[in-house]
Protein backbone atom coordinates (compact mmCIF):
# COMPACT_ATOMS: atom_id res chain seq x y z
CA UNK A 1 0.00 0.00 0.00
CA UNK A 2 1.27 3.44 -0.83
CA UNK A 3 0.37 6.85 0.53
CA UNK A 4 -0.49 5.38 3.87
CA UNK A 5 -1.39 8.50 5.80
CA UNK A 6 -3.67 8.99 8.73
CA UNK A 7 -5.39 11.94 7.12
CA UNK A 8 -8.89 10.75 6.18
CA UNK A 9 -10.00 11.35 2.58
CA UNK A 10 -13.55 12.02 3.60
CA UNK A 11 -15.17 13.02 6.85
CA UNK A 12 -18.91 13.03 7.34
CA UNK A 13 -20.60 14.16 10.51
CA UNK A 14 -24.27 14.10 11.37
CA UNK A 15 -25.54 13.73 7.81
CA UNK A 16 -29.31 13.99 7.47
CA UNK A 17 -31.30 13.54 4.29
CA UNK A 18 -35.05 13.79 3.91
CA UNK A 19 -37.34 13.67 0.91
CA UNK A 20 -40.79 15.13 0.49
CA UNK A 21 -43.32 12.51 -0.40
CA UNK A 22 -46.92 13.54 -0.94
CA UNK A 23 -46.51 16.63 1.21
CA UNK A 24 -44.96 14.71 4.10
CA UNK A 25 -41.27 14.78 4.96
CA UNK A 26 -39.64 11.34 5.03
CA UNK A 27 -36.30 10.97 6.80
CA UNK A 28 -34.07 8.65 4.78
CA UNK A 29 -30.79 9.29 6.58
CA UNK A 30 -30.84 10.38 10.20
CA UNK A 31 -27.51 11.48 11.57
CA UNK A 32 -24.80 9.40 9.90
CA UNK A 33 -21.15 10.04 10.76
CA UNK A 34 -18.10 8.27 9.41
CA UNK A 35 -14.67 8.90 8.00
CA UNK A 36 -12.97 7.21 5.09
CA UNK A 37 -9.25 6.66 4.71
CA UNK A 38 -7.39 4.76 1.99
CA UNK A 39 -9.37 1.64 2.69
CA UNK A 40 -12.33 -0.45 1.61
CA UNK A 41 -15.27 0.67 3.70
CA UNK A 42 -18.52 -1.24 3.41
CA UNK A 43 -21.97 0.15 4.09
CA UNK A 44 -24.40 -2.73 4.61
CA UNK A 45 -28.06 -2.80 5.44
CA UNK A 46 -31.40 -3.96 4.10
CA UNK A 47 -33.45 -2.21 1.45
CA UNK A 48 -34.61 1.16 2.69
CA UNK A 49 -31.87 1.49 5.30
CA UNK A 50 -30.47 4.55 3.53
CA UNK A 51 -27.16 3.05 2.41
CA UNK A 52 -27.50 4.13 -1.23
CA UNK A 53 -28.85 7.51 -0.19
CA UNK A 54 -25.62 8.19 1.70
CA UNK A 55 -23.56 7.32 -1.39
CA UNK A 56 -25.64 9.50 -3.67
CA UNK A 57 -25.58 12.40 -1.21
CA UNK A 58 -21.79 12.51 -1.32
CA UNK A 59 -21.95 13.15 -5.07
CA UNK A 60 -25.02 15.37 -4.76
CA UNK A 61 -27.07 13.17 -7.06
CA UNK A 62 -30.39 13.79 -5.33
CA UNK A 63 -33.15 15.95 -6.72
CA UNK A 64 -33.29 19.56 -5.53
CA UNK A 65 -36.28 18.76 -3.34
CA UNK A 66 -34.14 16.58 -1.09
CA UNK A 67 -33.22 18.29 2.17
CA UNK A 68 -29.61 17.60 3.05
CA UNK A 69 -27.90 18.87 6.17
CA UNK A 70 -24.62 17.91 7.77
CA UNK A 71 -22.42 19.50 10.35
CA UNK A 72 -19.48 18.37 8.24
CA UNK A 73 -18.91 16.76 4.84
CA UNK A 74 -15.23 17.40 4.32
CA UNK A 75 -13.58 16.00 1.20
CA UNK A 76 -9.93 17.11 1.15
CA UNK A 77 -10.09 20.90 1.28
CA UNK A 78 -13.69 21.10 0.09
CA UNK A 79 -16.88 21.06 2.12
CA UNK A 80 -19.33 19.03 0.06
CA UNK A 81 -22.30 20.35 2.01
CA UNK A 82 -21.81 23.99 1.07
CA UNK A 83 -19.69 24.06 -2.10
CA UNK A 84 -21.10 25.49 -5.33
CA UNK A 85 -22.58 23.40 -8.10
CA UNK A 86 -19.55 24.33 -10.22
CA UNK A 87 -17.12 22.93 -7.66
CA UNK A 88 -19.31 19.85 -7.43
CA UNK A 89 -19.01 19.35 -11.18
CA UNK A 90 -15.25 19.38 -10.94
CA UNK A 91 -15.37 16.73 -8.23
CA UNK A 92 -18.03 14.46 -9.65
CA UNK A 93 -16.43 11.84 -11.88
CA UNK A 94 -13.02 13.43 -11.46
CA UNK A 95 -12.04 13.21 -7.80
CA UNK A 96 -14.94 11.06 -6.67
CA UNK A 97 -16.89 8.67 -8.88
CA UNK A 98 -19.58 6.06 -8.59
CA UNK A 99 -19.96 2.54 -9.94
CA UNK A 100 -23.62 1.62 -10.34
CA UNK A 101 -25.29 -1.71 -9.83
CA UNK A 102 -26.39 -2.76 -13.27
CA UNK A 103 -24.28 -2.03 -16.36
CA UNK A 104 -27.32 -2.82 -18.53
CA UNK A 105 -29.02 0.35 -17.35
CA UNK A 106 -26.04 2.54 -16.55
CA UNK A 107 -24.14 2.52 -19.85
CA UNK A 108 -25.29 4.63 -22.78
CA UNK A 109 -26.86 2.11 -25.16
CA UNK A 110 -26.20 4.11 -28.36
CA UNK A 111 -22.55 4.93 -27.80
CA UNK A 112 -19.54 2.71 -28.30
CA UNK A 113 -18.01 1.47 -25.08
CA UNK A 114 -14.60 3.01 -25.79
CA UNK A 115 -16.07 6.40 -26.62
CA UNK A 116 -17.97 6.40 -23.34
CA UNK A 117 -14.82 5.71 -21.37
CA UNK A 118 -12.90 8.37 -23.31
CA UNK A 119 -15.75 10.83 -22.75
CA UNK A 120 -15.34 10.44 -19.00
CA UNK A 121 -11.72 11.49 -19.38
CA UNK A 122 -12.42 14.30 -21.85
CA UNK A 123 -15.01 15.80 -19.52
CA UNK A 124 -12.27 16.65 -17.06
CA UNK A 125 -9.10 16.97 -19.15
CA UNK A 126 -8.27 19.25 -22.07
CA UNK A 127 -6.56 16.70 -24.28
CA UNK A 128 -6.87 15.52 -27.86
CA UNK A 129 -9.43 12.83 -28.64
CA UNK A 130 -6.65 10.46 -29.69
CA UNK A 131 -4.96 10.71 -26.33
CA UNK A 132 -8.24 10.09 -24.49
CA UNK A 133 -8.80 7.04 -26.67
CA UNK A 134 -5.33 5.77 -25.81
CA UNK A 135 -6.07 6.16 -22.15
CA UNK A 136 -9.42 4.39 -22.53
CA UNK A 137 -7.67 1.45 -24.19
CA UNK A 138 -5.10 1.29 -21.43
CA UNK A 139 -7.90 1.38 -18.89
CA UNK A 140 -9.73 -1.51 -20.59
CA UNK A 141 -6.51 -3.44 -20.29
CA UNK A 142 -6.19 -2.50 -16.61
CA UNK A 143 -9.61 -4.00 -15.87
CA UNK A 144 -8.39 -7.17 -17.56
CA UNK A 145 -10.46 -7.18 -20.71
CA UNK A 146 -8.80 -9.65 -23.01
CA UNK A 147 -9.10 -7.92 -26.36
CA UNK A 148 -9.34 -4.19 -25.58
CA UNK A 149 -9.12 -3.07 -29.23
CA UNK A 150 -12.19 -5.10 -30.13
CA UNK A 151 -14.20 -4.29 -27.00
CA UNK A 152 -13.44 -0.58 -27.47
CA UNK A 153 -15.61 -0.59 -30.60
CA UNK A 154 -18.49 -2.59 -29.14
CA UNK A 155 -21.87 -1.30 -28.03
CA UNK A 156 -23.15 -2.08 -24.51
CA UNK A 157 -25.70 -4.63 -25.77
CA UNK A 158 -22.86 -6.66 -27.26
CA UNK A 159 -21.04 -7.22 -23.98
CA UNK A 160 -21.86 -9.59 -21.11
CA UNK A 161 -22.78 -8.46 -17.61
CA UNK A 162 -19.31 -9.06 -16.21
CA UNK A 163 -17.67 -7.22 -19.07
CA UNK A 164 -20.16 -4.36 -18.72
CA UNK A 165 -19.27 -3.98 -15.07
CA UNK A 166 -15.54 -3.93 -15.91
CA UNK A 167 -16.25 -1.24 -18.48
CA UNK A 168 -18.02 0.80 -15.86
CA UNK A 169 -15.09 0.36 -13.47
CA UNK A 170 -12.75 1.49 -16.27
CA UNK A 171 -14.92 4.56 -16.88
CA UNK A 172 -14.98 5.48 -13.21
CA UNK A 173 -11.27 4.99 -12.61
CA UNK A 174 -9.90 6.63 -15.78
CA UNK A 175 -9.89 10.06 -14.15
CA UNK A 176 -7.87 8.64 -11.25
CA UNK A 177 -10.30 9.62 -8.51
CA UNK A 178 -9.40 9.65 -4.85
CA UNK A 179 -12.68 8.12 -3.72
CA UNK A 180 -14.84 5.56 -5.51
CA UNK A 181 -18.36 4.74 -4.39
CA UNK A 182 -19.55 1.34 -5.59
CA UNK A 183 -23.29 0.78 -5.16
CA UNK A 184 -23.94 -2.97 -5.20
CA UNK A 185 -21.45 -3.35 -8.06
CA UNK A 186 -21.68 -7.12 -8.28
CA UNK A 187 -25.18 -8.10 -7.23
CA UNK A 188 -26.34 -8.44 -10.85
CA UNK A 189 -23.48 -10.82 -11.65
CA UNK A 190 -22.97 -14.57 -11.49
CA UNK A 191 -20.77 -16.04 -8.80
CA UNK A 192 -17.67 -16.77 -10.88
CA UNK A 193 -17.87 -13.46 -12.76
CA UNK A 194 -18.52 -11.61 -9.50
CA UNK A 195 -15.31 -12.97 -8.02
CA UNK A 196 -13.30 -11.79 -11.01
CA UNK A 197 -14.82 -8.31 -11.06
CA UNK A 198 -14.14 -8.00 -7.34
CA UNK A 199 -10.54 -9.11 -7.85
CA UNK A 200 -10.13 -6.41 -10.51
CA UNK A 201 -11.60 -3.76 -8.23
CA UNK A 202 -9.48 -4.99 -5.34
CA UNK A 203 -6.26 -4.69 -7.37
CA UNK A 204 -7.02 -1.21 -8.65
CA UNK A 205 -8.03 0.09 -5.24
CA UNK A 206 -4.91 -1.14 -3.49
CA UNK A 207 -2.56 -0.24 -6.38
CA UNK A 208 -3.81 3.33 -6.62
CA UNK A 209 -4.41 3.83 -2.92
CA UNK A 210 -8.03 4.90 -3.30
CA UNK A 211 -10.74 5.06 -0.73
CA UNK A 212 -13.58 2.72 -1.66
CA UNK A 213 -17.11 2.93 -0.29
CA UNK A 214 -18.69 -0.41 -1.04
CA UNK A 215 -22.47 -0.38 -0.63
CA UNK A 216 -23.88 -3.88 -0.34
CA UNK A 217 -26.48 -6.07 1.30
CA UNK A 218 -24.23 -9.12 1.21
CA UNK A 219 -22.64 -9.56 4.62
CA UNK A 220 -20.67 -12.64 3.65
CA UNK A 221 -19.04 -10.84 0.76
CA UNK A 222 -18.31 -7.68 2.70
CA UNK A 223 -16.76 -9.64 5.52
CA UNK A 224 -14.01 -11.00 3.30
CA UNK A 225 -13.69 -8.15 0.80
CA UNK A 226 -13.68 -4.97 2.89
CA UNK A 227 -11.61 -3.61 5.76
CA UNK A 228 -14.33 -1.96 7.79
CA UNK A 229 -18.12 -2.23 7.88
CA UNK A 230 -20.82 0.30 8.74
CA UNK A 231 -24.13 -1.39 9.48
CA UNK A 232 -27.13 0.81 8.71
CA UNK A 233 -30.64 0.42 10.02
CA UNK A 234 -33.49 2.84 9.32
CA UNK A 235 -31.22 5.66 8.23
CA UNK A 236 -28.69 5.36 11.04
CA UNK A 237 -25.37 3.64 11.51
CA UNK A 238 -26.02 1.17 14.32
CA UNK A 239 -22.56 -0.35 14.31
CA UNK A 240 -19.12 0.36 12.89
CA UNK A 241 -16.81 -2.63 13.06
CA UNK A 242 -13.68 -4.12 11.47
CA UNK A 243 -14.74 -6.63 8.81
CA UNK A 244 -12.60 -9.35 10.36
CA UNK A 245 -14.35 -8.74 13.65
CA UNK A 246 -17.93 -9.18 12.38
CA UNK A 247 -18.34 -12.45 14.26
CA UNK A 248 -18.05 -10.45 17.49
CA UNK A 249 -20.62 -7.85 16.42
CA UNK A 250 -22.25 -6.22 19.44
CA UNK A 251 -25.44 -4.79 18.02
CA UNK A 252 -28.42 -7.18 18.02
CA UNK A 253 -29.33 -6.04 14.48
CA UNK A 254 -25.92 -7.02 13.10
CA UNK A 255 -26.04 -10.28 15.01
CA UNK A 256 -29.56 -10.95 13.75
CA UNK A 257 -28.59 -10.29 10.14
CA UNK A 258 -25.61 -12.60 10.38
CA UNK A 259 -27.63 -15.34 12.03
CA UNK A 260 -30.40 -15.21 9.44
CA UNK A 261 -28.02 -15.99 6.57
CA UNK A 262 -28.42 -19.57 5.38
CA UNK A 263 -25.06 -21.25 5.23
CA UNK A 264 -23.48 -24.26 3.58
CA UNK A 265 -21.56 -25.05 6.74
CA UNK A 266 -24.29 -24.88 9.31
CA UNK A 267 -27.29 -27.21 9.08
CA UNK A 268 -30.19 -25.70 10.98
CA UNK A 269 -33.77 -26.81 11.12
CA UNK A 270 -35.02 -23.22 11.15
CA UNK A 271 -33.30 -19.90 10.61
CA UNK A 272 -33.54 -17.41 13.45
CA UNK A 273 -35.86 -14.58 12.47
CA UNK A 274 -34.82 -11.02 13.15
CA UNK A 275 -36.80 -9.43 15.99
CA UNK A 276 -36.72 -5.67 15.48
CA UNK A 277 -36.48 -3.57 18.60
CA UNK A 278 -37.99 -0.05 18.33
CA UNK A 279 -35.15 1.18 20.53
CA UNK A 280 -32.75 0.67 17.59
CA UNK A 281 -34.37 3.67 15.95
CA UNK A 282 -33.23 6.07 18.62
CA UNK A 283 -30.46 4.73 20.82
CA UNK A 284 -26.99 6.16 20.21
CA UNK A 285 -24.31 4.10 18.50
CA UNK A 286 -22.42 1.80 20.80
CA UNK A 287 -25.18 1.76 23.38
CA UNK B 1 -40.46 -43.95 -4.59
CA UNK B 2 -39.66 -41.18 -7.01
CA UNK B 3 -42.08 -38.29 -7.20
CA UNK B 4 -40.38 -36.55 -10.11
CA UNK B 5 -38.43 -38.49 -12.72
CA UNK B 6 -36.47 -36.64 -15.35
CA UNK B 7 -34.75 -38.87 -17.87
CA UNK B 8 -32.56 -37.80 -20.79
CA UNK B 9 -34.22 -34.41 -21.05
CA UNK B 10 -33.00 -32.51 -24.10
CA UNK B 11 -34.14 -29.15 -25.40
CA UNK B 12 -33.02 -26.90 -28.24
CA UNK B 13 -34.13 -23.56 -29.51
CA UNK B 14 -33.85 -22.72 -33.19
CA UNK B 15 -33.66 -24.95 -36.25
CA UNK B 16 -30.91 -26.71 -38.21
CA UNK B 17 -27.52 -25.06 -38.13
CA UNK B 18 -28.87 -22.25 -35.96
CA UNK B 19 -30.08 -24.68 -33.29
CA UNK B 20 -28.88 -23.95 -29.80
CA UNK B 21 -29.10 -26.89 -27.48
CA UNK B 22 -29.76 -25.66 -23.96
CA UNK B 23 -30.31 -28.97 -22.13
CA UNK B 24 -28.13 -32.03 -22.67
CA UNK B 25 -29.36 -35.38 -21.33
CA UNK B 26 -30.50 -34.06 -17.97
CA UNK B 27 -31.40 -36.97 -15.64
CA UNK B 28 -32.41 -36.90 -12.00
CA UNK B 29 -35.05 -38.27 -9.61
CA UNK B 30 -36.71 -36.53 -6.70
CA UNK B 31 -38.20 -38.73 -3.99
CA UNK B 32 -41.63 -38.27 -2.45
CA UNK B 33 -41.35 -35.54 0.19
CA UNK B 34 -37.78 -34.72 -0.77
CA UNK B 35 -36.40 -31.24 -1.34
CA UNK B 36 -34.10 -31.28 -4.32
CA UNK B 37 -32.00 -28.33 -5.48
CA UNK B 38 -30.68 -27.29 -8.87
CA UNK B 39 -27.87 -24.75 -8.70
CA UNK B 40 -25.93 -23.08 -11.45
CA UNK B 41 -25.16 -19.71 -12.99
CA UNK B 42 -27.27 -17.83 -15.49
CA UNK B 43 -27.63 -19.77 -18.71
CA UNK B 44 -26.89 -23.13 -17.10
CA UNK B 45 -30.41 -24.35 -17.89
CA UNK B 46 -31.68 -24.74 -14.35
CA UNK B 47 -34.83 -22.67 -14.84
CA UNK B 48 -35.40 -24.32 -18.22
CA UNK B 49 -35.72 -27.69 -16.50
CA UNK B 50 -38.42 -26.22 -14.25
CA UNK B 51 -40.21 -24.72 -17.23
CA UNK B 52 -40.28 -28.08 -19.01
CA UNK B 53 -41.86 -29.67 -15.92
CA UNK B 54 -44.30 -26.80 -15.53
CA UNK B 55 -45.42 -27.15 -19.13
CA UNK B 56 -44.13 -23.79 -20.31
CA UNK B 57 -42.01 -25.51 -22.97
CA UNK B 58 -43.43 -28.43 -24.90
CA UNK B 59 -40.81 -29.24 -27.55
CA UNK B 60 -38.47 -31.14 -25.25
CA UNK B 61 -37.40 -34.71 -25.86
CA UNK B 62 -36.74 -37.42 -23.31
CA UNK B 63 -39.14 -38.38 -20.60
CA UNK B 64 -40.68 -36.60 -17.64
CA UNK B 65 -42.79 -38.39 -15.07
CA UNK B 66 -44.67 -37.29 -11.97
CA UNK B 67 -45.66 -39.95 -9.47
CA UNK B 68 -44.80 -42.64 -12.07
CA UNK B 69 -47.15 -41.12 -14.67
CA UNK B 70 -45.47 -39.88 -17.83
CA UNK B 71 -46.12 -36.27 -18.67
CA UNK B 72 -47.53 -35.37 -22.04
CA UNK B 73 -46.37 -32.34 -23.95
CA UNK B 74 -49.53 -30.40 -23.44
CA UNK B 75 -50.19 -28.78 -20.12
CA UNK B 76 -53.49 -30.16 -18.83
CA UNK B 77 -55.57 -29.43 -15.76
CA UNK B 78 -54.47 -32.65 -14.10
CA UNK B 79 -50.84 -31.55 -14.13
CA UNK B 80 -51.77 -28.22 -12.54
CA UNK B 81 -53.30 -30.11 -9.64
CA UNK B 82 -50.08 -32.05 -9.17
CA UNK B 83 -47.48 -29.32 -9.45
CA UNK B 84 -47.36 -25.56 -9.12
CA UNK B 85 -44.65 -22.99 -9.48
CA UNK B 86 -43.49 -20.08 -7.31
CA UNK B 87 -41.59 -17.40 -9.21
CA UNK B 88 -38.60 -15.29 -8.35
CA UNK B 89 -39.98 -11.81 -8.28
CA UNK B 90 -43.06 -11.28 -6.13
CA UNK B 91 -43.27 -7.76 -7.56
CA UNK B 92 -43.76 -9.12 -11.07
CA UNK B 93 -45.66 -12.33 -10.49
CA UNK B 94 -48.81 -10.89 -8.91
CA UNK B 95 -51.30 -8.94 -11.01
CA UNK B 96 -51.11 -5.35 -9.75
CA UNK B 97 -54.86 -4.69 -10.18
CA UNK B 98 -56.11 -7.96 -8.68
CA UNK B 99 -56.72 -8.30 -4.97
CA UNK B 100 -55.24 -11.24 -3.10
CA UNK B 101 -58.71 -12.77 -3.12
CA UNK B 102 -59.02 -12.53 -6.91
CA UNK B 103 -55.55 -14.00 -7.39
CA UNK B 104 -56.31 -16.91 -5.09
CA UNK B 105 -59.81 -17.65 -6.35
CA UNK B 106 -58.86 -17.80 -10.03
CA UNK B 107 -57.23 -21.26 -9.90
CA UNK B 108 -60.23 -22.50 -7.90
CA UNK B 109 -62.68 -21.18 -10.48
CA UNK B 110 -60.72 -22.74 -13.35
CA UNK B 111 -60.77 -26.11 -11.64
CA UNK B 112 -64.43 -25.84 -10.63
CA UNK B 113 -63.80 -25.92 -6.91
CA UNK B 114 -66.68 -24.38 -5.00
CA UNK B 115 -65.93 -23.47 -1.38
CA UNK B 116 -63.44 -20.77 -2.45
CA UNK B 117 -63.95 -18.48 0.51
CA UNK B 118 -63.19 -21.11 3.12
CA UNK B 119 -60.16 -22.33 1.18
CA UNK B 120 -58.75 -18.82 0.85
CA UNK B 121 -59.03 -18.26 4.59
CA UNK B 122 -57.35 -21.53 5.35
CA UNK B 123 -54.51 -21.06 2.86
CA UNK B 124 -53.80 -17.50 4.07
CA UNK B 125 -53.57 -18.78 7.63
CA UNK B 126 -51.28 -21.57 6.47
CA UNK B 127 -48.80 -19.14 4.89
CA UNK B 128 -48.91 -16.92 7.97
CA UNK B 129 -51.02 -14.02 6.73
CA UNK B 130 -54.12 -12.60 8.48
CA UNK B 131 -57.31 -13.58 6.64
CA UNK B 132 -58.33 -9.96 6.07
CA UNK B 133 -55.34 -9.63 3.70
CA UNK B 134 -57.61 -11.11 1.04
CA UNK B 135 -58.96 -7.63 0.34
CA UNK B 136 -55.54 -6.11 -0.29
CA UNK B 137 -53.81 -5.27 -3.54
CA UNK B 138 -50.16 -6.26 -4.11
CA UNK B 139 -48.94 -2.67 -3.64
CA UNK B 140 -50.34 -2.79 -0.11
CA UNK B 141 -48.06 -5.70 0.76
CA UNK B 142 -44.33 -5.92 1.53
CA UNK B 143 -42.03 -8.11 -0.55
CA UNK B 144 -42.16 -10.95 1.96
CA UNK B 145 -45.95 -10.77 2.21
CA UNK B 146 -46.22 -10.87 -1.59
CA UNK B 147 -44.07 -13.97 -1.73
CA UNK B 148 -46.36 -15.53 0.89
CA UNK B 149 -49.32 -14.76 -1.36
CA UNK B 150 -47.48 -16.31 -4.32
CA UNK B 151 -46.87 -19.44 -2.24
CA UNK B 152 -50.54 -19.47 -1.19
CA UNK B 153 -51.60 -19.22 -4.83
CA UNK B 154 -49.38 -22.17 -5.69
CA UNK B 155 -50.72 -24.25 -2.79
CA UNK B 156 -54.41 -23.50 -3.12
CA UNK B 157 -54.95 -26.37 -5.58
CA UNK B 158 -53.26 -28.70 -3.06
CA UNK B 159 -50.47 -29.87 -5.35
CA UNK B 160 -47.97 -32.48 -4.18
CA UNK B 161 -45.04 -30.69 -5.78
CA UNK B 162 -43.81 -27.10 -5.66
CA UNK B 163 -41.40 -25.84 -8.29
CA UNK B 164 -39.53 -22.96 -6.68
CA UNK B 165 -37.64 -20.62 -9.02
CA UNK B 166 -35.29 -18.47 -6.93
CA UNK B 167 -38.09 -17.83 -4.42
CA UNK B 168 -36.03 -15.62 -2.10
CA UNK B 169 -33.46 -13.88 -4.28
CA UNK B 170 -35.48 -10.66 -4.52
CA UNK B 171 -35.86 -10.44 -0.73
CA UNK B 172 -33.74 -9.02 2.08
CA UNK B 173 -31.90 -11.58 4.20
CA UNK B 174 -34.16 -11.17 7.23
CA UNK B 175 -37.25 -11.70 5.07
CA UNK B 176 -35.52 -14.53 3.22
CA UNK B 177 -35.10 -16.34 6.56
CA UNK B 178 -38.85 -16.05 7.21
CA UNK B 179 -39.81 -17.41 3.78
CA UNK B 180 -37.29 -20.27 4.02
CA UNK B 181 -38.72 -21.20 7.43
CA UNK B 182 -42.24 -21.10 6.00
CA UNK B 183 -41.22 -23.36 3.11
CA UNK B 184 -39.56 -25.81 5.51
CA UNK B 185 -42.66 -25.87 7.76
CA UNK B 186 -45.08 -26.34 4.86
CA UNK B 187 -43.05 -29.21 3.51
CA UNK B 188 -43.13 -30.93 6.88
CA UNK B 189 -46.87 -30.32 7.45
CA UNK B 190 -48.14 -31.15 3.98
CA UNK B 191 -45.54 -33.70 2.90
CA UNK B 192 -44.70 -31.62 -0.16
CA UNK B 193 -41.95 -32.36 -2.65
CA UNK B 194 -39.77 -29.38 -3.63
CA UNK B 195 -37.68 -28.75 -6.68
CA UNK B 196 -35.76 -25.57 -5.94
CA UNK B 197 -33.74 -23.59 -8.47
CA UNK B 198 -31.26 -21.04 -7.17
CA UNK B 199 -27.79 -19.61 -7.63
CA UNK B 200 -27.35 -19.27 -3.87
CA UNK B 201 -25.64 -22.29 -2.40
CA UNK B 202 -26.47 -21.24 1.14
CA UNK B 203 -30.20 -21.32 0.37
CA UNK B 204 -30.09 -24.65 -1.39
CA UNK B 205 -27.95 -26.30 1.28
CA UNK B 206 -30.34 -25.03 3.92
CA UNK B 207 -33.57 -26.19 2.33
CA UNK B 208 -32.61 -29.22 0.23
CA UNK B 209 -31.39 -32.72 0.96
CA UNK B 210 -29.65 -33.21 -2.38
CA UNK B 211 -28.27 -30.72 -4.88
CA UNK B 212 -27.51 -31.10 -8.59
CA UNK B 213 -24.98 -28.64 -9.99
CA UNK B 214 -25.67 -27.53 -13.56
CA UNK B 215 -23.30 -25.93 -16.03
CA UNK B 216 -24.03 -25.19 -19.67
CA UNK B 217 -27.11 -27.40 -19.84
CA UNK B 218 -25.61 -30.43 -18.14
CA UNK B 219 -25.69 -31.78 -14.61
CA UNK B 220 -22.01 -31.88 -13.69
CA UNK B 221 -22.23 -32.89 -10.05
CA UNK B 222 -24.74 -34.36 -7.58
CA UNK B 223 -24.14 -33.91 -3.87
CA UNK B 224 -25.81 -34.40 -0.51
CA UNK B 225 -26.18 -31.07 1.32
CA UNK B 226 -25.05 -32.67 4.56
CA UNK B 227 -21.75 -33.64 2.96
CA UNK B 228 -20.97 -29.97 2.22
CA UNK B 229 -20.62 -28.96 5.87
CA UNK B 230 -17.06 -27.75 6.36
CA UNK B 231 -16.01 -29.77 3.33
CA UNK B 232 -14.17 -29.01 0.10
CA UNK B 233 -16.11 -30.61 -2.78
CA UNK B 234 -14.16 -32.62 -5.33
CA UNK B 235 -15.65 -31.23 -8.51
CA UNK B 236 -13.80 -27.99 -9.35
CA UNK B 237 -16.92 -26.09 -10.40
CA UNK B 238 -18.86 -27.11 -7.28
CA UNK B 239 -15.83 -26.20 -5.19
CA UNK B 240 -15.76 -22.72 -6.73
CA UNK B 241 -19.49 -22.20 -6.05
CA UNK B 242 -19.19 -23.43 -2.46
CA UNK B 243 -16.08 -21.38 -1.70
CA UNK B 244 -17.66 -18.28 -3.21
CA UNK B 245 -20.69 -18.70 -0.95
CA UNK B 246 -18.36 -18.81 2.05
CA UNK B 247 -16.19 -15.78 1.28
CA UNK B 248 -14.39 -13.75 -1.38
CA UNK B 249 -10.88 -14.90 -2.13
CA UNK B 250 -8.28 -14.07 -4.76
CA UNK B 251 -7.47 -17.68 -5.57
CA UNK B 252 -11.11 -18.53 -6.26
CA UNK B 253 -11.32 -15.58 -8.65
CA UNK B 254 -8.51 -17.13 -10.69
CA UNK B 255 -10.18 -20.56 -10.58
CA UNK B 256 -13.48 -18.99 -11.59
CA UNK B 257 -11.78 -17.41 -14.60
CA UNK B 258 -10.67 -20.83 -15.83
CA UNK B 259 -14.08 -22.39 -15.34
CA UNK B 260 -16.22 -19.85 -17.15
CA UNK B 261 -16.50 -19.42 -20.89
CA UNK B 262 -14.40 -16.51 -22.15
CA UNK B 263 -17.30 -14.51 -23.55
CA UNK B 264 -18.97 -14.28 -20.14
CA UNK B 265 -16.04 -12.42 -18.64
Amino acid sequence: MMNQTNQPLLQVEDLRVSFTSGGALVDAVRGVSFSLGREKLAIVGESGSGKSTVGRTLLRLHPKSARITASKMQFGDIDLATCSEKTMQSIRGQRMSMIMQDPKYSLNPVMRVGDQIAEAYLAHHKVARAEANQRALAMLEAVRIRDPQRVFRMYPHEVSGGMGQRIMIAMMLITEPEVVIADEPTSALDVSVRLQVLATLDDLVSKRGLGLIFISHDLNLVRSFCDRVLVMYAGRVVESIAASDLDNAKHPYTQGLLASLPSVDQRRERLPVLQRDPAWLTQPIGA
Amino acid sequence: MAMIEVDKLNLSFGEGAEANQVLHDVCFDVGDGEAFGLVGESGSGKTTVLRCLAGQYSHWSGSLAINSERLGRKLDKARCRKLQMVFQDPYGSLHPRHTVETALSEPLAIHGITDASRRIDSILTKVGLPTNFRYRYPHQLSGGQRQRVAIARALILEPRILLLDEPTSALDVSVQAEILNLLADLRKQEGLTYLLVTHDLGVVAHLCDRVAVMQQGRIVDLIESASLVGAVPEHPYTRMLVEASRHYSREMAEVGADLTPAEAV
